[in-house]
């Protein structure tokens, strides 16, 4: 048997070995600081041979993964995110946590879940690779010693995701009934009539359980809760990479099985969107805790991409919605990381809530003014406003949808974005508002590498907001070479 | 001339002003006027180089997002040009308007000042929709802190409410946007957002209707025209003077200019169609802007609204359809644009002095500081449309015009011009005539520096009254290509 596709799984194999060494470090000697450096290490040198296996063409793994230009974008794009969570966590762990070194080998099983989920091809993987990301999330959203907070978060999102996978793997079972087959590609096949009740039945339990995962309304309810329990950098890592490995393998599953062709999967999807989209901003309006607001911005955001979604059932060519989601996700993790890059900067001496109330942020532009210039980017650019990146994202759904003629979906967005801009905006107008007397003195002891990377997050943000060129030649480049 | 060189100047004289506040806390706002001095020079001499009615000044063109067929597309021809001269004019004024107003963070003030203006001059020279609409928001951001940050006692309220009304109507103008080029893309298999290219896209009459309101929706919010002009007074009164210069000098007329270039430059059949709601919403927005602005006993709501009813010239202006009622909106908008600037600079000084703008707490002020009793009377009476000043031959031609097409209307908008005498007189009234207020003191009168910018702006008001011609020239190839009726 040849070991050529050992190529392609070159950076999931890398994060493998890599974990045993990071084992092994913290087996010998105990040091944050050690421990933080191997992980950045580890992350690196994945990310590094991704052209490599990119350059050896796409390829089938064992039937399981199918390892494209489409799975190797967001390999890089998961390993650029576990590394800001680690730059960022690490100021933040020293104040809290005795035992930090650990976190680290959980931020690498976590990213390898993703990055499996990223090119899964096959049921297994996706439930294998959900499995190992969602275990880890649990144990790093409680793992500050103090407080009940971070408790509750991850009994919660246990508990909850549990129910998803469970409903998930029920869909998966029903789908293997009717159809034999656990490989994505293998579904696109017509069923007999017997079995083809249990069939889509089973679509859509599996639709259910991602979109527990990805908190689309009505399955959003856990979702503020825990993003704000957990600790910043975690949460952070939580609304980009679990939630983008979930997207990523349901619009791969959508793509590949044909979903879309049952009407009503189409339209149930249809409502979950326009539903996400309307629900997650006007829930937004009435919080006052910035965790708690990008919570549901983040829902507002899953059910935007939802569009892209959508388009591979309007369009035969699904290139489209593959090039939009990958803009789009690139972007929304730019902007989000940035974002809670602020957050956890201002935090690093809190007692055991993070500074997360808006009041905690008046004045916050005469304060620290790199901080308040990044968040207010980050701010405006989820809100979609010109010049920054997540502009661009949203302009690139609206182009895939005015394409698809998804005018319907198109209106939710509009409707969404026009409420949205509420409570980006007020965000904003409170770092503007002159100081007052009982903000946290934070000013003194925010961490310089937090700053750089909020810094360099949000100067991106920009960067491929006015530039957006390379990122979009980048994505084309990749999705030539996506296995059909 | 370079006219991404003049944008990115702007943007970068921006930044150094911020820096420079280090240096000293009053280089920020040397550096603003010099640059805004530069850029009129720069863009007068374009002129002077060509001559009036030339079609075009200059025209650059480079790739930016080649996916999407989007360009840099700058062009400027005349009527560019005009509002290009008047956004850079305007910054100075702003620019001294608020030279000792402003008691904090002097370098980002200044930032915010000229990035709105590079913003505007971008505005009005992109050739490209998706351009136009990059700038159209980027003027948006730093207009919203100078109000939330530098603003009055109610600033949040009316910051927010500008650039929600603002930010959602450009999201209707971004979904027509999008659907036009998605339909020239349907026609030819060319995705592009050149507006040479777009304004030959063959289109069923009922989707250009569609499209062609997506985008005047947007226009005339920002112009502002009844119904969506509610968010005007508040942001003009909360605005520090700076801002509210700037906002009723040059942002509103984006929204005029939108609508000659894009709304009816777009879809001429569909606007045709349009007309007679068009010339309504400027009738309606004269006689109600006129009748609210009697009613207010606040100096700078009082100008805010009387803005509304000067926009609805614009919008019967262009609406009536004929080349000359258009010259008079475009007149309007620049004679507008020196009027109402000086009555905020007005108000913004006395706010700055009496520490109030309710016209109760003025009264007889002539006797204390007769330099700017004059001025508010000069600036007063061109605002009301007295024959000899600019105001006058806007609102003329643009009467003249309408007169061709719709009678009635334009009974009720020249109705108008006696209301505005009626409100522009009582402000003249309440604030400067009568008995001395007692609870007022000592004011300081108009100094070397204020007087400079006034002369200016009456200069050009007596100019574009007395001999509006070379300015009727600049914007007349433009309005010519548009098909519309001759004289």
């Amino acid at each position: 048997m040849s070991l050529a596709w050992a190529n392609a799984v070159m950076p999931h194999l890398v994060l493998t070995a890599g974990l045993m060494l990071l084992l092994l470090v913290v087996a010998f000697r105990r040091s944050h600081a050690l421990a933080m450096a191997s992980t950045v290490l580890i992350l690196v040198v994945a990310g590094v041979l991704i052209p490599q296996s990119h350059a050896a063409g796409s390829s089938d793994v064992l039937g399981m993964m199918r390892v494209d230009g489409y799975a190797q974008f967001f390999t890089g794009l998961f390993l650029f995110a576990a590394i800001v969570t680690v730059l960022i966590s690490f100021r933040y762990l020293d104040r809290r946590a005795s035992n930090c070194e650990e976190f680290y080998m959980l931020i690498l099983t976590a990213t390898l879940g993703a990055m499996v989920m990223a090119a899964a091809s096959h049921f297994a993987t996706l439930i294998l690779g959900l499995e190992i990301l969602s275990i880890s999330l649990y144990a790093m959203i409680c793992y500050p010693q103090e407080g009940k907070l971070p408790l509750e978060a991850a009994a919660k999102y246990l508990v909850l995701s549990g129910v998803a996978s469970t409903t998930m793997l029920f869909g998966i079972a029903l789908i293997y009934a009717a159809s034999g087959s656990l490989s994505f590609s293998a579904l696109g096949q017509p069923i007999d009539n017997q079995g083809e009740n249990y069939y889509w039945l089973g679509q859509g339990m599996l639709v259910v359980g991602l979109a527990f995962k990805l908190s689309l309304v009505p399955f959003h309810m856990w979702t503020p809760d825990v993003y704000q329990g957990a600790p910043a950098p975690v949460t952070g890592f939580l609304a980009t990479v679990s939630k983008g490995a979930v997207f990523v393998v349901l619009l791969r599953y959508i793509v590949m099985s044909d979903a879309l062709s049952n009407s009503s999967v189409v339209v149930g999807i249809s409502v979950i969107a326009m539903v996400s989209m309307v629900v997650g901003n006007l829930l937004a309006l009435l919080e006052k805790n910035i965790k708690r607001i990008l919570a549901f911005s983040s829902i507002a955001h899953v059910g935007y991409l939802l569009i892209a979604l959508l388009v591979v059932g309007a369009l035969d060519d699904p290139g489209i919605a593959r090039e939009t989601t990958m803009v789009y996700l690139a972007g929304y993790f730019l902007m989000t990381l940035a974002a809670f890059g602020v957050i956890s900067a201002l935090s690093i001496s809190a007692g055991s809530q993070d500074n997360e109330q808006l009041a905690d942020y008046e004045g916050l532009f005469w304060r620290h003014p790199v901080l308040a210039a990044v968040l207010t980017t980050a701010a405006l650019s989820l809100a979609g406003i010109p010049l920054t990146m997540g502009f661009i994202a949203k302009f690139y759904l609206f182009a895939a949808g005015v394409q698809g003629a998804l005018w319907i979906l198109l209106w939710a967005l509009v409707i969404g974005s026009a409420i949205g801009i509420y409570y980006y905006l007020r965000i904003v107008f409170t770092m503007t508002r002159s100081e007052s007397s009982d903000a946290p003195a934070t000013a003194s002891d925010v961490p310089m590498e937090t700053v750089v990377t909020a810094g360099v997050l949000g100067v991106a943000v920009i960067l491929f907001g006015v530039y957006p060129t390379p990122l979009i030649e980048l994505v084309r480049s990749l999705i030539g070479t996506f296995g059909a | 001339m370079n006219i991404l060189a003049l944008i990115v100047g702007l943007l970068s004289a921006g930044v150094i002003a911020a820096f420079s506040e280090r240096v000293h806390k009053h280089a920020p706002r040397w550096i603003s006027l010099i640059a805004f001095v530069v850029a009129l020079i720069y863009t007068t001499s374009a002129w002077l180089d060509a001559g009036s009615g030339a079609e075009e000044y200059a025209r650059q063109v480079f790739p930016w997002i080649p996916r999407f067929g989007i360009q840099v597309y700058l062009v400027l021809d005349g009527l560019s040009l005009m509002l290009v001269a008047l956004t850079a004019f305007l910054g100075i004024v702003a620019v001294v308007s608020s030279w000792s107003e402003i008691s904090e963070r002097h370098g980002f003030f200044q930032f915010n000042i000229l990035w709105v203006m590079a913003g505007v001059v971008g505005v009005f020279s992109a050739f490209d929709l998706f351009l136009f609409f990059f700038f159209w928001e980027v003027m948006l951001i730093p207009m919203y802190f100078l109000i939330a940050i530098w603003g009055h006692e109610n600033r949040g309220y009316a910051a927010t409410k500008f650039f929600l009304f603002t930010q959602i109507s450009g999201l209707l103008m971004l979904f027509a946007i999008l659907s036009l080029v998605y339909f020239n893309y349907d026609a030819t298999g060319v995705v592009t957002f050149d507006y040479f290219e777009l304004r030959s896209v063959p289109l069923d009459p009922g989707v250009a209707w569609w499209l062609m309101l997506g985008f005047f929706v947007a226009f005339i919010t920002k112009l502002p025209s009844v119904p969506v002009h509610t968010w005007l007074p508040d942001a003009h009164t909360q605005a520090p003077t700076a801002g509210s210069v700037i906002l009723a000098g040059i942002l509103l007329k984006t929204g005029g200019y939108g609508v000659i270039r894009f709304a009816v430059g777009l879809f001429p059949e569909a606007s045709q169609d349009f007309a007679s709601v068009g010339m309504l919403l400027g009738a309606l927005s004269i006689l109600y802007g006129g009748y609210m602005a009697y009613s207010q006993s606040d100096f700078k709501r009082l100008v805010a609204y009387s803005s509304v009813a000067h926009m609805g010239f614009i919008l019967l202006g262009v609406y009536a359809f004929n080349e000359i009622a258009m010259q008079g909106a475009v007149i309007t908008m620049v004679a507008h644009g020196f009027s109402t600037a000086a009555l905020f600079m007005l108000a913004g000084a006395l706010q700055q002095r009496l520490h109030t703008r309710e016209m109760s707490k003025m009264g007889g002020l002539w006797v204390r500081a007769p330099r700017m009793g004059a001025m508010t009377l000069f600036f007063v009476v061109a605002s009301v449309g007295m024959p000899g000043l600019g105001n006058f031959v806007g609102e003329f031609l643009a009467l003249l015009g309408a007169f061709q097409t719709h009678v009635p209307l334009t009974v009720a908008a020249a109705i108008g011009i006696v209301v505005a005498a009626v409100y522009g007189l009582s402000l003249m009234q309440r604030a400067f005539q009568g008995a001395p207020n007692p609870d007022v003191g000592e004011i300081e009168d108009f100094g070397v520096r204020e007087m400079t910018v006034m002369i200016l702006m009456m200069v050009g008001l007596v100019w574009l009254g007395v001999y509006p011609q070379p300015v009727l020239n600049l914007s007349a190839p433009f309005i010519t290509s548009l098909g519309v009726a001759g004289l």
